[in-house]
């Protein structure tokens, strides 16, 4: 994993009076698959678009393989931009060979690409049909078929999920995890946070122009500071049980369950013994923030802050 | 799973656009189709010109009694003098002659008593034909008066002939405008202005059909602006050409083979070089700025008001050649306005066609557009950069320019 992937470090853009992007800064390691996710406008589409040199920075770099990226190695990512685009009167198969030449590739090459995706995503029979005669869902299959006909060495996907029924989700998660395995960086955004959650290796929170969060799930669940909750399903309790333990918070109770806050100094093992003391325990959970609590947290927590 | 080495120079980008923009153009059936009409119409303008001028028949028949029979010789040589061919008939009586008027094989019968001349129509009289008998009427009250004073009419006939004004050679000699060149150069005219208007307009919505549909996001990121822009007006004028080509050697091969066109060989086939020449010229110069234009709007509906002040310029060019040249080939408006680019493809190689263009004036027409080519191939290039992935509202013209 030492081996450099993708690497956006320290771009900023501004429009006018608008910044967009403060010193961005993030790497997608070889073979790794990393979420992009963050509000509307918070920057994804605008890092992404940057990256693939569509729009240029006001300040930073972008490198791979250790080396400032150029037009040349642009070739090699697959790119599926947030506004959809293919050209509605061409045909799917000319259409993703023409991409795919467009890329650098032989043509007998293209060719050959063209007909392994469109197999591989479910739309091999509409090869010789235009592309505005798709069902959406099929568009977004070709879409991706885009992104991938020339090989590339890197993916760049912005909202790839989006759009989806449930069987293309998973054929496009197979993909993806597919391509991490073969040693390419695989970078999406998305608002799927559980998808995200699943199959991504790391995960980074964009948060107006900035990276706010960035690892893996434990990492930011460590990192966002949210103290370890436990869920304690004591039927026979008292209501106010646990008010007097050390470091203890009592979040909530809902019916026999009631929800605490581990703080500094607590220990579970004390508040387990203190709702033993009450009766039968039916359930003892740590309960782990889900990437949507810590989004969530990381995001209200600014706006707490700048409030 | 094999990465390929992918390598492509800038040429094979622009190659790979422009045979995308080829192959879509030649299998639309828009193109098809009016490739094909504008064909028909060619041979059709031909065929036409064949019936009308070609035919070598009389304009007019005119039909005389036994009474005006002396008439009509001198009626015909009369005509004759005012170009117009005149056939003349006998009919034995009145009522014939108007049987003839009614069926439409005569144009005018005529009739004459003691000293007058008369002349019967179905409806009107045509106008050539009208001179044509006022002088005859004006020569049969001359030669009576003369015989009246005891003269011989045919000796002061003689005499009138013999004296003419004698024309000196000219100062400058002018040239001499062929009726068959004006009207190829007309037919020039049209074509260039058909075609820029046409693939200028085609060059434009292309632009802004990338726009719309987002693919240029895809395309931008795999190759340059430049490359794109230059790829799509390589390939539709590559279109426009063939087009051009079909036409002008259709139309030559038509105009040769009906024998409308007796014109040497050379100089039809000149006409169509020039055509080819200023066809080249004023699509890229054109198409250079309808693509820059065409960026700055997202929708089809706004292509039209953003190319507006180009298309002002090719049709202000044109009108002028349309208007002025067939009637005043040598004008000299035109003439300027023929060596400033922006009028330049329209207007030159109408001038070019019918003939008398100074060799200065043609290279030096041809040297300014290309001279513009590459200052308006560089700004476009700005514009075309900076609005081509701003979707939304019009991006304006200063703004695009002014963007780094």
């Amino acid at each position: 994993m030492a081996e450099p992937g993708l690497e956006i470090d320290g771009i900023s853009k501004q429009y006018g009076a608008v910044v967009a992007l403060q010193r961005m800064t993030f790497d997608v390691r070889q073979g790794e698959l990393f979420g992009f996710v963050g509000s509307n406008g918070a920057g994804k589409t605008t890092t992404m678009r940057i990256a693939l040199g569509v729009l240029s920075a006001d300040s930073g770099e972008v490198r791979y393989a250790g080396e400032r990226i150029t037009h040349e190695t642009r070739r090699h990512i697959g790119y599926m931009p947030e506004e959809r685009g293919l050209y509605p009167k061409m045909k799917v198969g000319e259409q993703l060979t023409y991409l795919a030449r467009l890329h650098g590739m032989p043509p007998a090459e293209a060719k050959a690409s063209t007909e392994r995706w469109t197999e591989r995503l479910g739309v091999a029979a509409r090869r010789d049909d235009e592309v505005e005669k798709l069902s959406l869902g099929n568009q977004q299959r070709v879409q991706l078929a885009a992104a991938l006909v020339h090989e590339p060495r890197i993916l760049v996907l912005d909202e790839p999920f989006s759009g989806l029924d449930p069987v293309a989700v998973d054929v496009m998660s197979a993909v993806l995890r597919e391509k991490a395995a073969d040693g390419v960086p695989v970078v999406f955004s998305s608002h799927q946070l559980d998808l995200v959650e699943r199959l991504c290796d790391r995960i980074g929170i964009v948060r107006s122009g900035r990276m706010e969060a960035c690892g893996t799930v434990p990492e930011l669940r460590s990192g966002a500071g949210g103290a370890p909750r436990v869920l304690v399903d004591a039927p026979e309790a008292p209501e106010n049980w646990a008010a007097g333990l050390p470091g203890v918070r009592v979040l909530g109770r809902k019916g026999a369950v009631t929800e605490l806050e581990l703080g500094a100094g607590a220990d579970d093992q004390t508040v387990l013994r203190a709702a033993l003391a009450t009766g039968p325990v039916r359930e003892f959970t740590r309960k782990q923030p889900s990437l949507t609590d810590l989004f969530r947290s990381v995001v209200t927590e600014h706006q707490e802050a700048a409030a | 799973m094999s990465t390929p080495d992918v390598r492509m120079s800038p040429a094979s980008a622009v190659g790979l656009v422009a045979s995308r923009e080829i192959s879509t153009r030649l299998k639309s059936k828009a193109y098809r189709i009016t490739t094909l009409v504008m064909l028909i119409l060619v041979v059709a303008v031909v065929a036409v010109f064949k019936l009308i001028g070609g035919g070598g028949g009389a304009d007019v028949t005119v039909g005389y009694l036994p009474s005006a029979a002396p008439l009509a010789a001198p009626l015909t040589a009369t005509a004759k003098t005012l170009d117009e061919e005149v056939a003349t008939q006998q009919v034995p009586d009145r009522a014939a002659g108007e049987a003839k008027l009614r069926d439409g094989s005569f144009d005018a019968l005529l009739v004459q008593d003691a000293q007058r001349v008369h002349v019967q129509v179905n409806k009107t009289l045509d106008a050539k034909l009208k001179n044509a008998l006022t002088v005859l009427a004006g020569q049969v009250a001359l030669d009576q008066q003369i015989i009246g004073l005891h003269g011989d009419p045919a000796q002061v006939r003689q005499a009138m002939a013999s004296a003419s004004v004698d024309e000196l050679p000219p100062l400058e000699k002018p040239y001499d405008y062929d009726s068959q060149q004006l009207v190829l150069g007309i037919v020039a005219g049209i074509l260039i202005y058909l075609s820029l208007m046409l693939n200028g307009q085609i060059v434009a919505q292309g632009v802004v059909e990338e726009k719309t549909s987002r693919v240029v996001e895809l395309l931008l990121s795999t190759i340059k602006p430049w490359q794109l822009m230059t790829g799509k007006v390589l390939g539709i004028g590559t279109v426009g050409l063939l087009q051009m080509l079909a036409i002008g050697v259709v139309g030559l091969a038509a105009g040769l083979g009906f024998g409308v066109l007796t014109i040497s060989l050379s100089a039809a086939v000149g006409t169509v070089v020039w055509l080819i020449v200023w066809y080249l010229l004023g699509f890229f110069m054109y198409s250079i700025v309808f693509a820059a234009l065409g960026a700055l709007v997202s929708r089809q509906e706004d292509v039209g008001g953003t190319t507006m002040p180009a298309l002002m310029l090719v049709i202000a060019g044109y009108v002028v050649g349309i208007s002025v040249l067939p009637s005043d080939p040598s004008n000299s408006f035109a003439e300027v306005l023929s060596v400033i680019p922006v009028f330049a493809p329209t207007l030159m190689p109408m001038r070019l066609a019918m003939g008398g263009v100074p060799v200065w004036e043609a290279v030096v027409s041809v040297g300014l557009v290309v001279l513009l080519i590459p200052v308006l191939i560089w700004l476009a290039a700005r514009i075309y950069r900076n609005a081509v992935m701003r979707t939304g509202a019009k991006v304006k013209l200063r703004d695009a320019l002014r963007a780094a």
